[in-house]
């Protein structure tokens, strides 16, 4: 295969950052999209240039760190797909691939297609967590959760903090990440004692770190990867305001 | 902790959502009150007009409904600033809900709506409260003669035109809108969803198509 390439080069966080336009030939189908940007980077190292940065860690569709926005899709086209699980058959011979990075004024641009998804952290911190005693192990029919509940909690946990629902949304909003993490832990017994104090927490972190609102276009939904479900968005907000009524 | 009640995120959505379906219902009493004006007998438009604008519970309604558009109004584009800000740096390559296709618009067709009731309040609420008015004596009762203005305006091709525009992009707002708003109210349940997504198809076409009605009938119709 022949591909084109239009890849957004940005050197630091300040630089202002350009496409630049590279030609690959002998692109194997079978390769995953990073193995055809590894490829590129040989090349232009080769070559003496300066490869291309981009996050990668497990390439098995798990850890969440590629992050690339390809022809106007978070990881590319397919359904729950991310940029590692991609194959280069996804595409056309000589199509031209615009890649750029997460675009969010919460996900600042380090360099090129590397974008700072360290907000996701500081919402967790804020509450995405539960204050167990972390005693001896209890038995485990001490606390009864509800098949149901146990099994969209598990849904939720899925998601693998990616951003891709950031970067799909039109208003770079957060809620699919934040309602999924509190979700997972709302559907539970153990995490129902702190719910409320939760749901105030990360909420406000969120809207603290400049995320935008969600207008319910269902753009993260369709996008993200692990099918999280926009229903974790509706339980948020009843969770919100039960906490803001009641708490 | 958090935010105050109305400062987050989340309440300005359910506050926009709120008042979103209040003026939903509000247009299904305004088009049951215009479609009198298609009878044979003017006088029952003109009796419901003007109840509607002297009734003194109508008009405490009247207050909260002004106060349902400014509250959509402002929330709506205190919203948009915010999501435009969220993304300083646009895509070279925009995205597309495939889920929600008019949620893309929902700005737009926004400002669209709100310059046809600027015109709209003009040409009929405010001519009504402080302008010049033909009147009627039904049953011995004096009432401004609204028929005869609604049918006059209606028989301007330029009115007809850009009512029926004005009511198409309604349609377009509604489609999102409707079902957008329960979701904002965290009304989301797999038995109870699908049937308002039929409820909003529903919605979008019944109330432009009442509305759309009126000034074709009288344009084309004796009248």
């Amino acid at each position: 295969m022949n591909i084109k390439l239009k890849i957004w080069r940005q050197k630091n966080a300040k630089a202002k950052g350009k496409f630049e336009d590279y030609t690959l030939d002998d692109v194997s189908p079978e390769m995953s999209f990073l193995e055809m940007l590894d490829a590129l980077n040989t090349k232009l190292i080769e070559e003496g240039g300066d490869p291309v940065a981009y996050d990668h860690d497990c390439r098995e569709g798990i850890c969440g760190c590629c992050s690339l926005y390809i022809n106007g899709n978070p990881h590319g086209p397919g359904e729950k797909t991310t940029t590692c699980e991609l194959h280069m058959r996804s595409f056309k011979d000589g199509q031209t691939l615009i890649v750029e990075p997460w675009r969010a004024k919460s996900f600042p641009v380090i360099k090129d297609l590397i974008v700072d998804r360290n907000a996701f952290d500081k919402i967790i911190v804020a509450g995405g967590f539960i204050s167990v005693d972390a005693g001896s192990a209890p038995d485990s029919n001490s606390i009864l959760a509800k098949k149901e509940n146990a099994d969209e909690a598990i849904n939720s946990a899925s998601c693998i903090g990616c951003g891709a629902c950031v970067a799909a949304c039109k208003n770079a909003s957060a809620m699919l990440f934040v309602s999924a993490k509190i979700s997972q832990l709302a559907l539970l017994p153990q995490g129902k004692v702190e719910a409320m104090d939760r749901v105030n927490a990360m909420v406000a972190r969120m809207d603290e770190l400049g995320f935008g609102n969600c207008t319910n276009t269902y753009a993260c939904e369709a996008e993200c990867p692990k099918g999280i479900k926009i229903t974790n968005i509706a339980r948020m907000n009843r969770e919100f305001f039960a906490a803001k009524v009641v708490g | 902790m958090g935010t105050s009640r109305f400062q987050s995120s989340l309440a300005k959505k359910f506050i926009m959502a709120f008042a979103g379906l209040f003026l939903i219902t509000f247009l299904f009493v305004h088009l049951g009150i215009n479609i009198l004006v298609l009878l044979p007998d003017t006088d029952w438009f003109n009796i419901a007009a003007n109840f509607m604008a002297s009734n003194l519970i109508i008009k405490v309604f009247e207050v909260v409904l002004f106060g349902g558009f400014i509250i959509h109004i402002i929330y709506g584009l205190v919203l948009q600033i915010q999501n435009w800000w969220a993304r300083p740096h646009r895509y070279k390559v925009e995205g597309w809900s495939h889920k929600s296709p008019f949620s893309k618009f929902m700005i737009h067709t926004a400002i669209i709506i709100l310059i046809f009731l600027i015109i709209h309040l003009i040409n009929f609420y405010f001519r009504s409260k402080f302008g010049e008015m033909g009147e009627v004596t039904i049953n011995g009762n004096h009432y401004h003669d609204m028929a005869a203005l609604v049918l006059a305006r209606f028989k301007l091709i330029e009115y007809v035109i850009g009512y029926i525009i004005a009511f198409i992009i309604l349609g377009f707002h509604l489609h999102h809108g409707f079902q957008s708003a329960f979701q904002s109210l965290g009304l989301n349940h797999y038995k109870y969803t699908p049937i308002i997504n039929k409820v909003r198809t529903l919605i979008s076409i019944i109330l432009p198509l009442g509305f759309i009605i009126i000034p074709l009938a009288v344009y084309f119709g004796n009248y």
